[in-house]
């Protein structure tokens, strides 16, 4: 990386909040953990001596739980929240040490930022929010109404212009917290949690059109952002953060297959194989099931015709699970004129708690057309069940080498 | 029971030593103050009685609709023809003077209350003590101060009136919601672009509730301040009760009932947004063609 290559240069960046900043500053520098410094100091550590280079048109994504530092930091860096201590360097030129004046004219002109709830003048039309950046630096009516009429076509708005943000869906509303950061064409754009609150087929839109403007405007992005897939998809790289610290800097590549730490490491398990679909989350609750000893043949016939089934769970009097019952056993009973249905259930079949997970289910199902069932850890009672329809729909959201992968190992065991 | 404490004394001290050492200065003020007040009952009766009648309909039925109109032409038709006419316009001018310095006074300390908490702290209980304070006892140290007449009527009006501007300014400014302030400091906003760009007018339809009830609060002062003659409604309502004229009491009391009712449903209307208002739909088909 080129010294002339960079953008945004942070060096060792701590954000404290409290009163007694100056102490708990000098005990964070000499090593003391976040624990300490919050039961002496009643100081929380927003950003802890983060320090990364940006460079020129790069998409640098930001990623972390909520409580991590992530949207304290991106607010460092145009000083919404004022450090206390390091440096941030934006063309070379300290902000940190900005007269106030300086500071709102790098704000008007350099950085312009997009929040998650929007945040748009409910009582001015469309064009007047995105207008409100060249408002605020004083450019003449007719002047920023042009460039606002620009920025709203760029950002796909055409023909909303004269609506209220209230007339429009979150979506659209955004579209307008983008053109509005557009309008003042600055260098930079901070992106907080910008698509989080969009439903997931609008957000993943919304991505595909951001990445669509950076091929045209190769703006310099600092995006934020709680969502693994998100980062991979726009971040030229990544930077996760935790309890304030950046714990790895890397392309999304570098991140997956070498993860820094434990931490990132389960991250990116985690957010990756969807291993957090669990039994729990995706059984049908309250299902049909036959009462043993109560049930005969006749009346289990009668409750899979109702609900459509062909196989149906047992339990016993205390909701403890038995096993399913199929139709073909239950009509050979019927002709048996069998009492206790009892021989004809197929026993040996697969049980698993709610926190198993759809990557633990799956083989389970190999061999078998059997669902599975949910049961209570402690007593065995019956929970649910999971057909394997809902397995399969989970399962091809793995890909093929995973899906195969996971067969293999369930021939071995 | 024997009094221990006299705090009355401290205060009579008080406003003794005003009232020698500043009467220069309420002397001013108060003919500056009194020539704002004639100058408005001159302009309110130099206007024939049928152009202000005409003027209150057409603004009821813009803003509001067709029953406030029908309603404010009525009544204003009936303090007419009851013979009231001079002395609700003596009225309407004292409240309009004694708003229009409470509001000059209210709104800045409202924001400034908004903005830093400790003034907030300093002006929430001066407001309590403001407005459960019996409101004749403002009239003692305005007579003091004015002796007596319209502009101690107004003193009084403008104590008792402002406390509902300054507590509704404050709220209103508090309830923006702190993302769209955050939003504009962003863009590089100043403190006061904020103020004016974001604050205010969000903050407007609250700060107009404020204005309506400041505005009430004047006319029910007003008419109390008769009794230091002020002039107006409430020195005939006074009337009535000194000479336990029972009509002339009901008749005055009437007319103070209809001038409140109409300046109520007015002013409230300007606080909120009625798309169904005349006015609206009249903007609607404007901005359509």
């Amino acid at each position: 990386m080129s010294e002339s290559d960079i953008k945004i240069e942070v060096k060792d960046l701590t954000l404290i909040f409290g009163q007694k900043k100056g102490q708990a500053l000098k005990m964070l520098r000499d090593g003391k953990s976040k624990t300490e410094i919050l039961s002496k100091t009643k100081c929380t550590v927003g950003v802890n001596k983060a320090s990364f280079q940006i460079k020129e048109g790069e998409v640098f994504v930001i990623m972390g739980l909520s409580g991590s530092g992530k949207s304290t930091l991106i607010r460092c860096l145009n000083r919404l929240n004022e450090p206390t201590d390091g440096d941030v360097l934006i063309n070379g030129v300290n902000i940190t040490k900005e007269t106030n004046k300086e500071l709102l004219d790098t704000r008007r002109t350099e950085m312009s930022m997009v929040f998650q709830k929007f945040a748009l003048l409910p009582h001015r039309t469309i064009i007047e929010n995105v207008a409100f950046g060249l408002e605020i630096r004083g450019e003449e009516k007719t002047k920023r109404l042009a460039k606002a009429k620009e920025a709203i076509e760029t950002a796909g708005l055409k023909g909303f212009e004269y609506q209220k943000p209230a007339q429009l869906s979150g979506g659209m509303q955004q579209r307008v917290g983008l053109a509005r950061a557009l309008a003042n064409n600055p260098e930079v754009l901070l992106m907080d949690e910008a698509f989080s609150a969009l439903d997931p087929l609008i957000k993943s839109d919304m991505q595909d059109q951001l990445l669509d403007l950076q091929d045209e405007l190769h703006k310099t992005i600092v995006f934020i952002t709680h969502d693994l897939d998100e980062a991979i998809k726009l971040g030229d790289r990544i930077a996760i953060m935790k309890d304030g610290v950046i714990e790895q800097i890397g392309t999304a590549e570098q991140i997956l297959k070498e993860p820094a730490s434990e931490y990132v490491k389960a991250f990116v398990e985690k957010v990756d194989r969807k291993s957090i679909i669990t039994a729990g989350s995706l059984m049908f609750k309250k299902p049909t099931t036959v009462l043993l000893d109560k049930d005969g043949p006749e009346s289990v016939i009668r409750k899979m015709r109702t609900v459509a089934a062909d196989v149906l769970p047992v339990i016993d009097k205390h909701r403890v699970f038995k096993g399913f019952i199929w139709l073909p056993e239950i009509l050979k009973a019927e002709k048996a004129k069998a009492e206790d249905i009892m021989p004809y259930i197929t026993v040996n079949c697969p049980s698993v708690y709610t926190e198993y997970t759809v990557e633990e289910m799956l083989p389970l199902t190999s061999g078998t057309k059997s669902p599975i069932a949910v049961v209570n850890k402690e007593n065995g009672q019956l929970l649910g069940v999971v057909a394997q329809t809902s397995l399969m729909i989970e399962a091809t959201r793995f890909n093929d080498e995973q899906i195969i992968h996971l067969k293999e190992q369930a021939i071995e065991q | 029971m024997e009094k221990v404490i006299d705090i009355g004394q401290y205060i009579e001290v008080a406003v003794d030593w005003l009232t020698e050492n500043f009467h220069g200065l309420f002397d001013l003020i108060k003919n500056v103050g009194n020539g704002f007040i004639e100058g408005f009952e001159w302009l309110l009766m130099g206007i024939p009685f049928f152009v202000v009648i005409g003027l209150l309909t057409i603004l009821a039925y813009l803003k509001v609709g067709k029953g406030t109109a029908i309603f404010t032409l009525a009544g204003m038709v009936l303090i007419y023809l009851m013979g009231f006419w001079e002395e609700t316009m003596e009225t309407l001018a004292l409240i309009f003077v004694s708003t229009i310095i409470a509001l000059v006074q209210a709104i800045p300390i409202g924001i400034w209350a908004a903005k830093k908490p400790g003034v907030n702290r300093v002006v929430r209980p001066i407001l309590d003590f403001m407005q459960t304070m019996p409101a004749f006892v403002y009239l003692i140290p305005a007579v003091l101060f004015f002796s007596i007449g319209k502009l101690p009527g107004a003193f009084a009006t403008v104590i008792f009136a402002l406390p509902p501007a300054v507590r509704l300014t404050t709220l209103g400014i508090q309830q923006v919601p702190p993302d769209l302030v955050e939003a504009a400091r962003a863009f590089g906003a100043t403190n006061r672009q904020i103020l004016t760009k974001v604050e205010l007018p969000l903050a407007t339809n609250t700060i107009l509730a404020g204005v309506n009830q400041t505005i009430m609060m004047a006319l029910s002062m007003v008419v109390i301040a008769g009794m230091i003659a002020a002039g107006g409604l409430g020195e005939k309502v006074l009337e009535g009760i000194n000479n336990l004229n029972i009509g002339l009491g009901f008749e005055s009391g009437f007319a103070v009932v209809i001038l409140a009712i109409v300046l109520d449903r007015i002013t409230q209307a300007l606080g909120q947004k009625n798309e169904n208002s005349p006015l609206s739909k009249l903007r609607m088909k404007f901005k359509k063609n």
